[in-house]
Protein backbone atom coordinates (compact mmCIF):
# COMPACT_ATOMS: atom_id res chain seq x y z
CA UNK A 1 0.00 0.00 0.00
CA UNK A 2 2.71 2.40 0.99
CA UNK A 3 4.62 1.98 -2.24
CA UNK A 4 1.65 2.75 -4.41
CA UNK A 5 0.59 5.66 -2.22
CA UNK A 6 3.97 7.25 -2.35
CA UNK A 7 4.09 6.59 -6.09
CA UNK A 8 0.77 8.29 -6.50
CA UNK A 9 1.88 11.29 -4.56
CA UNK A 10 5.06 11.51 -6.59
CA UNK A 11 3.31 11.19 -9.89
CA UNK A 12 0.62 13.57 -8.75
CA UNK A 13 3.11 16.19 -7.77
CA UNK A 14 5.04 15.66 -11.00
CA UNK A 15 1.88 15.91 -13.00
CA UNK A 16 0.81 19.04 -11.20
CA UNK A 17 4.15 20.57 -11.88
CA UNK A 18 3.98 19.79 -15.58
CA UNK A 19 0.31 19.98 -16.27
CA UNK A 20 -2.58 21.58 -14.51
CA UNK A 21 -4.75 18.45 -14.74
CA UNK A 22 -4.33 15.59 -12.27
CA UNK A 23 -2.48 12.61 -13.75
CA UNK A 24 -2.28 9.11 -12.38
CA UNK A 25 -0.12 6.30 -13.73
CA UNK A 26 -2.08 3.66 -11.85
CA UNK A 27 -4.05 2.91 -14.99
CA UNK A 28 -0.82 2.06 -16.83
CA UNK A 29 0.58 -0.28 -14.22
CA UNK A 30 -2.88 -1.69 -13.74
CA UNK A 31 -2.63 -3.26 -17.20
CA UNK A 32 0.79 -4.72 -16.56
CA UNK A 33 0.78 -5.82 -12.95
CA UNK A 34 -0.86 -8.86 -11.55
CA UNK A 35 -4.29 -8.36 -10.00
CA UNK A 36 -6.80 -10.05 -7.79
CA UNK A 37 -9.59 -9.57 -10.29
CA UNK A 38 -10.29 -10.03 -13.96
CA UNK A 39 -11.24 -6.78 -15.62
CA UNK A 40 -13.80 -6.86 -18.37
CA UNK A 41 -14.50 -3.19 -18.71
CA UNK A 42 -17.11 -2.02 -19.39
CA UNK A 43 -18.86 -5.29 -18.58
CA UNK A 44 -17.62 -5.40 -15.01
CA UNK A 45 -14.98 -7.29 -13.10
CA UNK A 46 -14.67 -10.80 -11.69
CA UNK A 47 -13.11 -10.91 -8.23
CA UNK A 48 -10.82 -13.86 -7.65
CA UNK A 49 -10.79 -15.69 -4.33
CA UNK A 50 -8.04 -15.37 -1.76
CA UNK A 51 -6.57 -18.70 -0.78
CA UNK A 52 -4.28 -19.22 2.17
CA UNK A 53 -2.46 -22.47 2.71
CA UNK A 54 -0.44 -22.95 5.91
CA UNK A 55 0.02 -19.23 6.14
CA UNK A 56 1.10 -18.92 2.51
CA UNK A 57 -0.84 -16.62 0.28
CA UNK A 58 -1.55 -18.74 -2.76
CA UNK A 59 -4.42 -16.66 -4.09
CA UNK A 60 -5.36 -17.23 -7.68
CA UNK A 61 -4.53 -14.05 -9.53
CA UNK A 62 -5.01 -12.75 -13.05
CA UNK A 63 -1.70 -14.15 -14.23
CA UNK A 64 -2.46 -17.55 -12.74
CA UNK A 65 -5.74 -17.56 -14.64
CA UNK A 66 -3.93 -16.72 -17.85
CA UNK A 67 -1.33 -19.38 -17.23
CA UNK A 68 -4.11 -21.89 -16.82
CA UNK A 69 -5.78 -20.57 -19.93
CA UNK A 70 -2.51 -21.10 -21.82
CA UNK A 71 -2.22 -24.60 -20.38
CA UNK A 72 -5.79 -25.46 -21.36
CA UNK A 73 -5.30 -24.08 -24.87
CA UNK A 74 -2.11 -26.11 -25.25
CA UNK A 75 -3.74 -29.29 -23.97
CA UNK A 76 -6.68 -28.85 -26.34
CA UNK A 77 -4.46 -28.11 -29.33
CA UNK A 78 -2.08 -30.97 -28.70
CA UNK A 79 -4.84 -33.44 -28.01
CA UNK A 80 -6.23 -32.65 -31.46
CA UNK A 81 -2.82 -32.83 -33.08
CA UNK A 82 -1.96 -36.06 -31.33
CA UNK A 83 -5.22 -37.62 -32.46
CA UNK A 84 -4.61 -36.44 -36.02
CA UNK A 85 -1.30 -38.31 -36.02
CA UNK A 86 -2.98 -41.49 -34.89
CA UNK A 87 -5.24 -41.31 -37.92
CA UNK A 88 -2.58 -40.67 -40.51
CA UNK A 89 1.10 -39.86 -40.60
CA UNK A 90 0.54 -37.12 -43.15
CA UNK A 91 -0.34 -33.90 -41.30
CA UNK A 92 -2.77 -31.28 -42.49
CA UNK A 93 -4.23 -28.04 -41.23
CA UNK A 94 -3.53 -27.44 -37.54
CA UNK A 95 -1.19 -30.41 -37.17
CA UNK A 96 0.80 -29.16 -40.12
CA UNK A 97 1.33 -25.80 -38.45
CA UNK A 98 2.14 -27.29 -35.05
CA UNK A 99 4.47 -29.79 -36.67
CA UNK A 100 6.52 -26.96 -38.17
CA UNK A 101 7.04 -25.54 -34.67
CA UNK A 102 7.79 -28.93 -33.11
CA UNK A 103 10.31 -29.75 -35.82
CA UNK A 104 11.80 -26.28 -35.43
CA UNK A 105 12.33 -26.85 -31.71
CA UNK A 106 13.69 -30.33 -32.35
CA UNK A 107 15.96 -29.68 -35.33
CA UNK A 108 16.95 -26.03 -34.89
CA UNK A 109 17.10 -25.74 -31.11
CA UNK A 110 17.59 -29.06 -29.34
CA UNK A 111 19.58 -31.07 -31.89
CA UNK A 112 22.38 -28.57 -32.64
CA UNK A 113 22.78 -27.27 -29.07
CA UNK A 114 22.53 -30.49 -27.06
CA UNK A 115 23.67 -32.98 -29.66
CA UNK A 116 23.69 -36.61 -28.66
CA UNK A 117 20.93 -37.57 -26.23
CA UNK A 118 18.81 -34.49 -26.96
CA UNK A 119 15.63 -36.57 -27.00
CA UNK A 120 15.54 -36.72 -23.21
CA UNK A 121 15.20 -32.94 -22.91
CA UNK A 122 12.84 -32.52 -25.82
CA UNK A 123 9.60 -32.73 -23.79
CA UNK A 124 10.79 -30.01 -21.42
CA UNK A 125 12.01 -27.74 -24.22
CA UNK A 126 8.84 -28.19 -26.26
CA UNK A 127 6.63 -27.50 -23.25
CA UNK A 128 8.60 -24.41 -22.30
CA UNK A 129 8.53 -23.13 -25.85
CA UNK A 130 4.82 -23.58 -26.40
CA UNK A 131 3.90 -22.43 -22.89
CA UNK A 132 5.85 -19.18 -23.17
CA UNK A 133 4.64 -18.65 -26.72
CA UNK A 134 1.01 -19.07 -25.71
CA UNK A 135 1.40 -16.86 -22.63
CA UNK A 136 3.06 -14.19 -24.78
CA UNK A 137 0.27 -14.26 -27.30
CA UNK A 138 -2.44 -14.23 -24.66
CA UNK A 139 -1.07 -10.83 -23.62
CA UNK A 140 -1.81 -9.50 -27.10
CA UNK A 141 -5.46 -10.51 -27.01
CA UNK A 142 -8.05 -7.97 -25.84
CA UNK A 143 -8.73 -8.35 -22.11
CA UNK A 144 -5.69 -10.59 -22.06
CA UNK A 145 -2.79 -10.39 -19.68
CA UNK A 146 0.80 -11.45 -20.23
CA UNK A 147 1.71 -13.97 -17.57
CA UNK A 148 5.28 -13.93 -18.86
CA UNK A 149 5.60 -10.21 -18.04
CA UNK A 150 5.52 -11.16 -14.37
CA UNK A 151 8.95 -11.57 -12.82
CA UNK A 152 7.69 -14.25 -10.43
CA UNK A 153 6.57 -16.42 -13.30
CA UNK A 154 9.61 -15.90 -15.50
CA UNK A 155 11.84 -16.50 -12.47
CA UNK A 156 10.03 -19.75 -11.77
CA UNK A 157 10.41 -20.85 -15.39
CA UNK A 158 14.09 -19.95 -15.19
CA UNK A 159 14.45 -21.93 -11.96
CA UNK A 160 12.86 -24.92 -13.66
CA UNK A 161 15.34 -24.46 -16.52
CA UNK A 162 18.12 -24.24 -13.92
CA UNK A 163 16.95 -27.52 -12.40
CA UNK A 164 16.84 -29.14 -15.85
CA UNK A 165 20.33 -27.87 -16.65
CA UNK A 166 21.85 -29.12 -13.39
CA UNK A 167 19.91 -32.39 -13.47
CA UNK A 168 20.98 -33.02 -17.05
CA UNK A 169 24.61 -32.30 -16.22
CA UNK A 170 24.61 -34.39 -13.05
CA UNK A 171 22.82 -37.37 -14.60
CA UNK A 172 25.15 -37.38 -17.58
CA UNK A 173 28.47 -36.71 -15.85
CA UNK A 174 27.86 -37.95 -12.32
CA UNK A 175 27.61 -35.65 -9.31
CA UNK A 176 31.33 -35.16 -8.73
CA UNK A 177 32.22 -35.34 -12.38
CA UNK A 178 29.80 -32.56 -13.19
CA UNK A 179 31.19 -30.14 -10.62
CA UNK A 180 34.75 -31.05 -11.54
CA UNK A 181 33.94 -30.45 -15.17
CA UNK A 182 32.66 -26.96 -14.45
CA UNK A 183 36.21 -25.68 -14.24
CA UNK A 184 37.82 -25.70 -17.66
CA UNK A 185 40.87 -27.87 -18.34
CA UNK A 186 44.36 -26.43 -18.15
CA UNK A 187 43.66 -23.82 -15.50
CA UNK A 188 46.64 -23.15 -13.17
CA UNK A 189 46.17 -24.57 -9.70
CA UNK A 190 46.33 -21.21 -7.91
CA UNK A 191 43.46 -19.96 -10.08
CA UNK A 192 41.18 -22.83 -9.11
CA UNK A 193 39.51 -21.20 -6.09
CA UNK A 194 38.65 -18.11 -8.08
CA UNK A 195 37.51 -20.10 -11.11
CA UNK A 196 35.33 -22.27 -8.94
CA UNK A 197 33.59 -19.22 -7.50
CA UNK A 198 33.20 -17.69 -10.96
CA UNK A 199 31.79 -20.87 -12.43
CA UNK A 200 29.38 -21.44 -9.55
CA UNK A 201 28.23 -17.84 -9.91
CA UNK A 202 27.89 -18.46 -13.64
CA UNK A 203 25.47 -21.29 -12.95
CA UNK A 204 23.11 -18.85 -11.28
CA UNK A 205 23.55 -15.87 -13.57
CA UNK A 206 22.37 -17.91 -16.55
CA UNK A 207 18.83 -18.53 -15.28
CA UNK A 208 18.77 -15.04 -13.78
CA UNK A 209 19.44 -13.61 -17.23
CA UNK A 210 16.76 -15.89 -18.68
CA UNK A 211 14.19 -14.62 -16.20
CA UNK A 212 15.04 -10.94 -16.58
CA UNK A 213 15.21 -11.11 -20.39
CA UNK A 214 11.79 -12.67 -20.78
CA UNK A 215 10.21 -10.43 -18.18
CA UNK A 216 11.73 -7.20 -19.48
CA UNK A 217 10.93 -7.87 -23.13
CA UNK A 218 7.34 -8.76 -22.48
CA UNK A 219 6.80 -5.86 -20.08
CA UNK A 220 8.50 -3.22 -22.18
CA UNK A 221 6.28 -3.68 -25.20
CA UNK A 222 3.11 -3.29 -23.19
CA UNK A 223 4.42 -0.25 -21.36
CA UNK A 224 5.37 1.41 -24.63
CA UNK A 225 1.95 0.73 -26.15
CA UNK A 226 0.19 2.04 -23.08
CA UNK A 227 2.46 5.06 -22.91
CA UNK A 228 1.79 5.90 -26.54
CA UNK A 229 -1.94 5.63 -26.02
CA UNK A 230 -1.60 7.55 -22.73
CA UNK A 231 -0.09 10.40 -24.68
CA UNK A 232 -3.56 11.17 -26.01
CA UNK A 233 -4.86 11.71 -22.47
CA UNK A 234 -1.75 13.38 -21.12
CA UNK A 235 -1.68 15.92 -23.92
CA UNK A 236 -5.45 16.18 -23.75
CA UNK A 237 -5.94 16.50 -27.48
CA UNK A 238 -7.38 14.37 -30.26
CA UNK A 239 -4.78 15.53 -32.76
CA UNK A 240 -2.17 13.26 -31.31
CA UNK A 241 -4.47 10.24 -31.54
CA UNK A 242 -3.61 9.17 -35.14
CA UNK A 243 0.10 9.33 -34.38
CA UNK A 244 -0.30 7.50 -31.09
CA UNK A 245 -2.44 4.79 -32.63
CA UNK A 246 -0.11 4.35 -35.58
CA UNK A 247 2.88 3.99 -33.29
CA UNK A 248 1.00 1.75 -30.89
CA UNK A 249 0.00 -0.47 -33.83
CA UNK A 250 3.61 -0.61 -34.93
CA UNK A 251 4.73 -1.59 -31.43
CA UNK A 252 1.92 -4.14 -31.30
CA UNK A 253 3.21 -5.77 -34.49
CA UNK A 254 6.67 -5.63 -33.02
CA UNK A 255 5.32 -7.37 -29.94
CA UNK A 256 4.07 -10.26 -32.07
CA UNK A 257 7.63 -10.62 -33.26
CA UNK A 258 8.94 -10.26 -29.71
CA UNK A 259 6.48 -12.89 -28.47
CA UNK A 260 7.90 -15.36 -30.98
CA UNK A 261 11.51 -14.34 -30.51
CA UNK A 262 11.43 -14.45 -26.71
CA UNK A 263 9.83 -17.88 -26.66
CA UNK A 264 12.54 -18.98 -29.08
CA UNK A 265 15.35 -17.35 -27.10
CA UNK A 266 14.25 -18.76 -23.75
CA UNK A 267 14.05 -22.26 -25.24
CA UNK A 268 17.24 -21.81 -27.24
CA UNK A 269 19.28 -20.61 -24.26
CA UNK A 270 17.86 -23.27 -21.95
CA UNK A 271 18.79 -25.84 -24.55
CA UNK A 272 22.24 -24.31 -24.99
CA UNK A 273 22.89 -24.35 -21.25
CA UNK A 274 21.67 -27.93 -21.03
CA UNK A 275 24.03 -28.80 -23.88
CA UNK A 276 26.91 -27.08 -22.09
CA UNK A 277 26.13 -28.92 -18.86
CA UNK A 278 25.80 -32.29 -20.57
CA UNK A 279 28.84 -32.06 -22.83
CA UNK A 280 31.31 -30.19 -20.67
CA UNK A 281 34.38 -30.87 -22.74
CA UNK A 282 33.57 -28.09 -25.19
CA UNK B 1 10.46 11.12 -18.26
CA UNK B 2 7.49 10.72 -16.02
CA UNK B 3 6.98 7.20 -17.23
CA UNK B 4 10.53 6.08 -16.72
CA UNK B 5 10.82 7.64 -13.32
CA UNK B 6 7.64 5.84 -12.37
CA UNK B 7 8.97 2.51 -13.56
CA UNK B 8 12.19 3.06 -11.69
CA UNK B 9 10.25 4.05 -8.64
CA UNK B 10 8.02 1.03 -8.86
CA UNK B 11 11.02 -1.20 -9.21
CA UNK B 12 12.49 0.31 -6.10
CA UNK B 13 9.21 0.31 -4.23
CA UNK B 14 9.49 -3.47 -4.11
CA UNK B 15 7.54 -4.34 -1.01
CA UNK B 16 4.11 -5.75 -1.78
CA UNK B 17 0.86 -3.93 -1.59
CA UNK B 18 -2.55 -4.70 -2.95
CA UNK B 19 -1.22 -4.43 -6.47
CA UNK B 20 2.43 -5.18 -5.82
CA UNK B 21 5.45 -3.79 -7.59
CA UNK B 22 6.79 -4.63 -11.01
CA UNK B 23 9.76 -6.52 -9.59
CA UNK B 24 7.97 -8.16 -6.69
CA UNK B 25 8.50 -11.85 -6.34
CA UNK B 26 5.28 -13.34 -5.06
CA UNK B 27 5.54 -16.81 -3.47
CA UNK B 28 1.94 -17.68 -4.37
CA UNK B 29 2.66 -17.07 -8.05
CA UNK B 30 5.80 -19.18 -7.90
CA UNK B 31 3.76 -21.95 -6.34
CA UNK B 32 1.10 -21.79 -9.03
CA UNK B 33 3.63 -21.50 -11.81
CA UNK B 34 5.46 -24.61 -10.65
CA UNK B 35 2.19 -26.54 -10.28
CA UNK B 36 0.86 -25.38 -13.65
CA UNK B 37 4.06 -25.90 -15.54
CA UNK B 38 4.92 -29.28 -14.10
CA UNK B 39 1.38 -30.54 -14.63
CA UNK B 40 1.39 -29.18 -18.18
CA UNK B 41 4.74 -30.82 -18.80
CA UNK B 42 3.54 -34.19 -17.50
CA UNK B 43 0.22 -34.05 -19.34
CA UNK B 44 1.75 -32.92 -22.63
CA UNK B 45 4.58 -35.41 -22.33
CA UNK B 46 2.17 -38.29 -21.99
CA UNK B 47 -0.51 -36.98 -24.31
CA UNK B 48 1.36 -35.07 -26.99
CA UNK B 49 5.13 -35.21 -27.13
CA UNK B 50 5.55 -38.95 -27.00
CA UNK B 51 2.99 -39.87 -29.68
CA UNK B 52 3.77 -36.86 -31.87
CA UNK B 53 7.54 -37.30 -31.74
CA UNK B 54 7.14 -41.02 -32.25
CA UNK B 55 4.97 -40.55 -35.29
CA UNK B 56 7.34 -37.89 -36.62
CA UNK B 57 10.26 -40.29 -36.26
CA UNK B 58 8.20 -43.07 -37.75
CA UNK B 59 7.28 -40.92 -40.70
CA UNK B 60 10.85 -39.79 -41.21
CA UNK B 61 11.93 -43.41 -41.17
CA UNK B 62 9.16 -44.27 -43.62
CA UNK B 63 10.19 -41.48 -45.97
CA UNK B 64 13.82 -42.50 -45.74
CA UNK B 65 12.93 -46.11 -46.44
CA UNK B 66 10.67 -45.16 -49.30
CA UNK B 67 13.39 -43.05 -50.83
CA UNK B 68 15.86 -45.87 -50.47
CA UNK B 69 13.36 -48.29 -51.94
CA UNK B 70 12.68 -45.98 -54.84
CA UNK B 71 16.40 -45.59 -55.41
CA UNK B 72 16.86 -49.35 -55.36
CA UNK B 73 13.95 -49.82 -57.73
CA UNK B 74 15.42 -47.24 -60.07
CA UNK B 75 18.78 -48.95 -60.00
CA UNK B 76 17.11 -52.30 -60.64
CA UNK B 77 15.15 -50.85 -63.53
CA UNK B 78 18.29 -49.37 -65.02
CA UNK B 79 19.98 -52.73 -64.72
CA UNK B 80 17.02 -54.38 -66.42
CA UNK B 81 17.07 -51.86 -69.23
CA UNK B 82 20.77 -52.47 -69.67
CA UNK B 83 20.15 -56.20 -69.77
CA UNK B 84 17.31 -55.77 -72.21
CA UNK B 85 19.47 -53.65 -74.44
CA UNK B 86 22.21 -56.23 -74.38
CA UNK B 87 19.73 -59.01 -75.14
CA UNK B 88 18.21 -56.99 -77.93
CA UNK B 89 21.54 -56.30 -79.59
CA UNK B 90 22.46 -59.95 -79.23
CA UNK B 91 19.16 -60.97 -80.81
CA UNK B 92 19.72 -58.55 -83.64
CA UNK B 93 23.16 -59.95 -84.25
CA UNK B 94 21.70 -63.42 -84.25
CA UNK B 95 19.03 -62.39 -86.70
CA UNK B 96 21.62 -60.83 -88.98
CA UNK B 97 23.62 -64.00 -88.83
CA UNK B 98 20.59 -66.09 -89.65
CA UNK B 99 19.68 -63.85 -92.56
CA UNK B 100 23.22 -64.02 -93.89
CA UNK B 101 23.22 -67.76 -93.55
CA UNK B 102 19.90 -67.98 -95.32
CA UNK B 103 21.12 -65.80 -98.12
CA UNK B 104 24.25 -67.87 -98.52
CA UNK B 105 22.26 -71.06 -98.49
CA UNK B 106 19.75 -69.77 -101.00
CA UNK B 107 22.54 -68.62 -103.29
CA UNK B 108 24.15 -72.00 -103.10
CA UNK B 109 20.84 -73.62 -103.71
CA UNK B 110 20.16 -71.41 -106.70
CA UNK B 111 23.55 -72.19 -108.16
CA UNK B 112 23.02 -75.85 -107.63
CA UNK B 113 19.58 -75.72 -109.15
CA UNK B 114 20.94 -73.76 -112.09
CA UNK B 115 23.65 -76.30 -112.67
CA UNK B 116 21.28 -79.17 -112.28
CA UNK B 117 18.73 -77.66 -114.61
CA UNK B 118 21.40 -76.92 -117.15
CA UNK B 119 22.62 -80.49 -117.10
CA UNK B 120 19.03 -81.67 -117.20
CA UNK B 121 18.34 -79.47 -120.15
CA UNK B 122 21.45 -80.75 -121.85
CA UNK B 123 20.36 -84.29 -121.16
CA UNK B 124 16.92 -83.55 -122.55
CA UNK B 125 18.45 -81.92 -125.62
CA UNK B 126 20.74 -84.92 -126.07
CA UNK B 127 17.83 -87.23 -125.73
CA UNK B 128 15.86 -85.17 -128.19
CA UNK B 129 18.81 -85.21 -130.64
CA UNK B 130 19.12 -88.94 -130.30
CA UNK B 131 15.40 -89.27 -130.90
CA UNK B 132 15.63 -87.01 -133.88
CA UNK B 133 18.50 -89.08 -135.25
CA UNK B 134 16.62 -92.23 -134.60
CA UNK B 135 13.49 -90.78 -136.24
CA UNK B 136 15.57 -89.69 -139.22
CA UNK B 137 16.99 -93.18 -139.57
CA UNK B 138 13.54 -94.61 -139.34
CA UNK B 139 12.22 -92.18 -141.87
CA UNK B 140 15.13 -93.01 -144.13
CA UNK B 141 14.51 -96.68 -143.74
CA UNK B 142 10.85 -96.19 -144.52
CA UNK B 143 11.76 -94.11 -147.47
CA UNK B 144 14.11 -96.83 -148.62
CA UNK B 145 11.33 -99.36 -148.32
CA UNK B 146 8.97 -97.01 -150.10
CA UNK B 147 11.48 -96.46 -152.86
CA UNK B 148 11.98 -100.20 -153.14
CA UNK B 149 8.25 -100.65 -153.38
CA UNK B 150 7.98 -97.92 -155.95
CA UNK B 151 10.84 -99.49 -157.85
CA UNK B 152 9.20 -102.85 -157.71
CA UNK B 153 5.96 -101.31 -158.88
CA UNK B 154 7.76 -99.53 -161.67
CA UNK B 155 9.55 -102.70 -162.57
CA UNK B 156 6.29 -104.53 -162.64
CA UNK B 157 4.85 -101.89 -164.89
CA UNK B 158 7.84 -102.01 -167.17
CA UNK B 159 7.77 -105.77 -167.20
CA UNK B 160 4.18 -105.69 -168.11
CA UNK B 161 4.83 -103.24 -170.94
CA UNK B 162 8.11 -104.87 -172.24
CA UNK B 163 8.23 -108.65 -172.29
CA UNK B 164 11.66 -108.54 -173.53
CA UNK B 165 13.43 -110.47 -170.87
CA UNK B 166 16.95 -109.38 -171.59
CA UNK B 167 16.10 -105.86 -171.83
CA UNK B 168 14.22 -106.29 -168.62
CA UNK B 169 17.12 -107.87 -166.98
CA UNK B 170 19.41 -105.00 -167.87
CA UNK B 171 17.03 -102.44 -166.69
CA UNK B 172 16.58 -104.17 -163.36
CA UNK B 173 20.26 -104.59 -163.02
CA UNK B 174 20.91 -101.03 -163.85
CA UNK B 175 18.19 -99.96 -161.50
CA UNK B 176 19.48 -102.03 -158.67
CA UNK B 177 23.01 -100.84 -159.12
CA UNK B 178 21.80 -97.29 -159.09
CA UNK B 179 19.90 -98.02 -155.96
CA UNK B 180 22.88 -99.48 -154.18
CA UNK B 181 24.97 -96.56 -155.28
CA UNK B 182 22.61 -94.30 -153.55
Amino acid sequence: MTGIDSLNTVSDSLAKAENSGSQDTGWLMHHILDARELDFEPFGTIHLPNINLFGFDISITKHVIFMWLAAIILILIFRTVSKAYQKSLAPKGLSNFIEVLIIFVRDEIAKPTIGKGFERFLPYLLTVFFFILTCNFLGLVPYGSTATSNISITATLAILSFIMIQAGGIIHNGFLGYFKGLVPHGVPAWLLPIMAVVEILGLFTKPFALAIRLFANLTAGHIVILALLGLIFILNTYFVAPVSIAFALFIYLLEILVALIQAYIFTMLSSLFIGMAVHQDH
Amino acid sequence: MLLFSNIAFLALAGSGGEQGGLLDVVPGLIFWTVITFVLLLLILKKMAWKPILNSLNEREKLIKESLEKADNARREAEKLIEENKAALSKAEEEAQKIIAQGREFSEKLRDQILIESKSEAKKIIDLANAEIARKNQEAFNQLKEEVANIAINAAEKIIRENLDADKQKNIVKKYLSDLTKN
